[in-house]
């Protein structure tokens, strides 16, 4: 919900005209459009989601809120369920137990089209089968809005992304031959396109380096400043630290802790979640967490076999 | 505060942009134009020239006349050859025609189904329509039925390939959804059945059945009527409106099928929706003219060279070049020898499969592989 894309209540007779015309056409049963989020009010809301993989439970007694307006972080060990969870949030995966809503219906009250308007998903992996250019994938993200209003914008929409994401010099080429990094960033830049008011991320900054690391992280500020309600799943504990505003700590399926940053980023719980003694130290100016964990002198040590 | 105080609509409006990405965008359409428009222009010749070469031969200015003549316009010279009116309207234009049709619909469904399996190397064989057709074929010729008199084999083709598809679609799907690895394999399994069974036939059948169930594996237009082309024309014109409607979704699904659905594509409906398109255009190309292979495969892939991967431009590009393929094979397997014929499917198969070798090396390279 977000952009000069979407029209508000208050967007006047001007941007109606394209519903009209929608349905002069006879479009049957045209998809809802969102209406903007008051700040603060939940957009996912997740309850005692229970989730299995070949009859084993990956997520269990789930519970989860995400507000408009604020960057929600996911951490927690390999395995726990970070991204299960944010599978199980963009409707990837059936829930065995437990629901999951967006603006207050739950997933399966929407069509897919109208959930498309709602939410973003970026996922781990960037797949593509036929050798697009970037320009192509980013506009692939504008799909949502075809045949409506928000239409027009499209343009200016995949530019503004692919400035943002850093991406706009690879424009014409295929998507394919970028780099790791750089296809991240383009599959970023689809997701930004969209302009969806929910962004879901599976750990953007996964292949990137730390230019684009914080490139990346402030985004998501940005689109939270803006309104939007933001979740990333993120394996850098600092970098979490630095840009969320709520973390929910996963281990083994379960909510292990959840609330702001410095609740949830102390020593001894994550060195019990982690299963290694981690220091959690303030920044010297900043004051912004930091989590190491416990080394010796550097090259004397022997790392422990598991 | 209110959602109007801080409207969340208000970050950074991107009303002044750089001009480098739109670039592609009225290039690209006139682009799409000229190609479709050199791909029609190319169908029309090699027609014309196809239409003209043969026992009887007509000059292409000719055959030209001779249609402007029936459209009512008296322009251009009329066949000079005796019974060349008669030659070209009873049996060239009739096969000239069905070649482009089946062409027209081995090229898009090509195209589609590359696009819903999103692997290039996807071809409606795959899947199990030609073979399901051919089982259909081969039953009908040694069983002996003829309830639908001349119709009764390509109609038994038809029935086949959509019954084979459809049971490759069931057997694949599990829990509501298709791995795209199981409908592939799945399809690789009904194939080989399908192929067994089909020898089985071969092996029940008296020496005139084997000849024709031989005959139609190996693909030939030696049979093409107005009648033909009357029934496969119109399930390429159902076909093709119904891929040119779905086509910027077919484009997400190259996302994969989970970053289609998140961009709002129904996934499973558009898939069923393109499986039995596919199999209505393959099916009703494989009734008439037995199994052509290749033409589905190679054709897409080069136009996705010469025009990129977007399936706006790649269906009807994809039709158009697989006609003007299927045209010419067709010409050339009733020209190279004299007063003998070629297998046309074995041509296809001949020249398309290195074909495909060294487009499969050179795109690999240039594009990155495939992931």
């Amino acid at each position: 919900m977000t952009g000069p894309g979407n029209p508000t209540p208050s967007g006047g007779p001007g941007l109606s005209r394209g519903r009209v015309r929608l349905r002069v056409l006879g479009r049957r049963s045209a998809p809802q459009p969102p209406t903007p989020a008051t700040p603060g009010s939940t957009r996912i809301r997740v309850a005692g989601l229970r989730v299995e993989r070949a009859g084993r439970p990956v997520l269990d007694g789930v519970d989860l809120a995400v507000r408009a307006g604020e960057v929600h972080a996911l951490v927690g060990p390999n395995g726990a369920g970070k991204s299960t969870l944010l599978a199980a949030a963009s409707g990837d995966l059936p829930a065995v137990a437990g629901t999951v809503e967006v603006d207050g219906r739950p997933l399966g009250g929407w069509s897919a089209v109208e959930l498309a308007m709602r939410r973003a998903v970026l996922t781990q992996r960037h797949t593509l089968s036929f050798p697009f250019a970037v320009v192509d994938v980013v506009r692939m993200g504008r799909a949502p809005w075809t045949g409506r209003p928000e239409q027009a914008h499209d343009d200016a929409i995949v530019a503004e992304s692919m400035r943002r994401c850093d991406v706009i010099r690879f424009a014409a080429r295929p998507f394919p031959t970028l780099s790791g990094g750089e296809q991240a960033r383009a599959a970023l830049a689809r997701a930004l396109a969209q302009r969806a008011g929910v962004l879901l991320l599976d750990e953007p900054t996964a292949a990137l380096d730390l230019h684009h690391q914080e490139l990346v992280m402030r985004i998501a500020r940005d689109r939270a400043e803006a309104g939007d309600a933001v979740v990333v799943v993120l394996h850098d504990l600092a970098l979490a630290g630095a840009y969320a505003d709520r973390m929910t700590l996963l281990a083994d399926g379960r909510v292990r802790a959840t609330g702001a940053p410095a609740a949830v980023l102390t020593a001894p719980l994550l060195s019990e979640v982690y299963r290694h003694d981690i220091e959690v130290v303030p920044h010297p100016r900043t004051r912004l967490p930091l989590v190491v964990p416990r080394r010796g002198p550097a090259h004397r040590t022997a790392v422990p076999e598991e | 505060m209110t959602a109007t105080d801080t409207p969340p609509a208000t970050d950074t409006p991107p009303a002044t942009v750089d001009a480098a990405p739109q670039d592609a965008r009225p290039g690209g359409t006139r682009r799409a134009a000229l190609l479709l428009a050199g791909l029609a222009a190319g169908l029309l010749l090699v027609a014309l020239l196809a239409a003209g070469r043969g026992q009887v031969a007509v000059a292409p200015a000719e055959v030209l006349g001779s249609v402007l003549h029936r459209l009512g316009l008296d322009v251009g010279p009329r066949p000079a050859a005796p019974h060349g009116e008669s030659a070209l309207w009873l049996v060239r234009f009739p096969r000239v025609t069905l070649a482009a049709v089946v062409g027209a619909a081995l090229g898009c469904s090509g195209a589609v189904m590359q696009g819903v399996f999103g692997n290039p190397l996807a071809e409606p064989g795959v899947i199990g329509v030609s073979a399901g057709a051919a089982l259909g074929a081969a039953l009908a010729i040694v069983t002996g039925v003829t309830v639908l008199g001349g119709w009764t084999v390509p109609a038994a083709a038809f029935a086949g390939g959509l019954a084979t598809t459809w049971l490759v679609y069931t057997l694949a799907r599990s829990g509501g959804r298709t791995e795209v690895v199981t409908l592939v394999l799945t399809g690789v399994a009904v194939n080989a059945v399908a192929g067994a069974a089909i020898g089985l036939l071969m092996f029940v059948a008296d020496e005139s059945g084997v000849q024709a169930i031989a005959f139609w594996n190996l693909g030939s237009l030696a049979q093409a009527s107005w009648s033909a082309v009357g029934l496969a024309a119109p399930c390429l014109a159902v076909g093709l409106a119904a891929t040119l409607a779905d086509a910027r979704r077919l484009d997400l699904l190259a996302l994969g099928e989970r970053s289609a659905r998140h961009l709002g594509v129904d996934v499973e409906r558009l898939r069923v929706r393109m499986i039995v398109v596919t199999a209505l255009l393959g099916a009703a190309a494989v009734a008439f003219t037995g199994i052509i292979s290749f033409v589905g495969l190679v054709v897409p892939h080069l136009v996705r060279m010469v025009a990129g991967p977007g399936h706006r431009l790649l269906l009807p590009a994809s039709a158009l070049g697989g006609a003007i393929v299927v045209v010419a094979a067709d010409l050339a397997a009733r020209t190279l020898v004299d007063y003998q014929e070629l297998p046309l499917g074995v041509l296809t198969a001949v020249v398309g499969g290195p074909a495909f070798f060294w487009l499969l090396r050179r795109t690999r390279d240039r594009a990155g592989g495939w992931a």
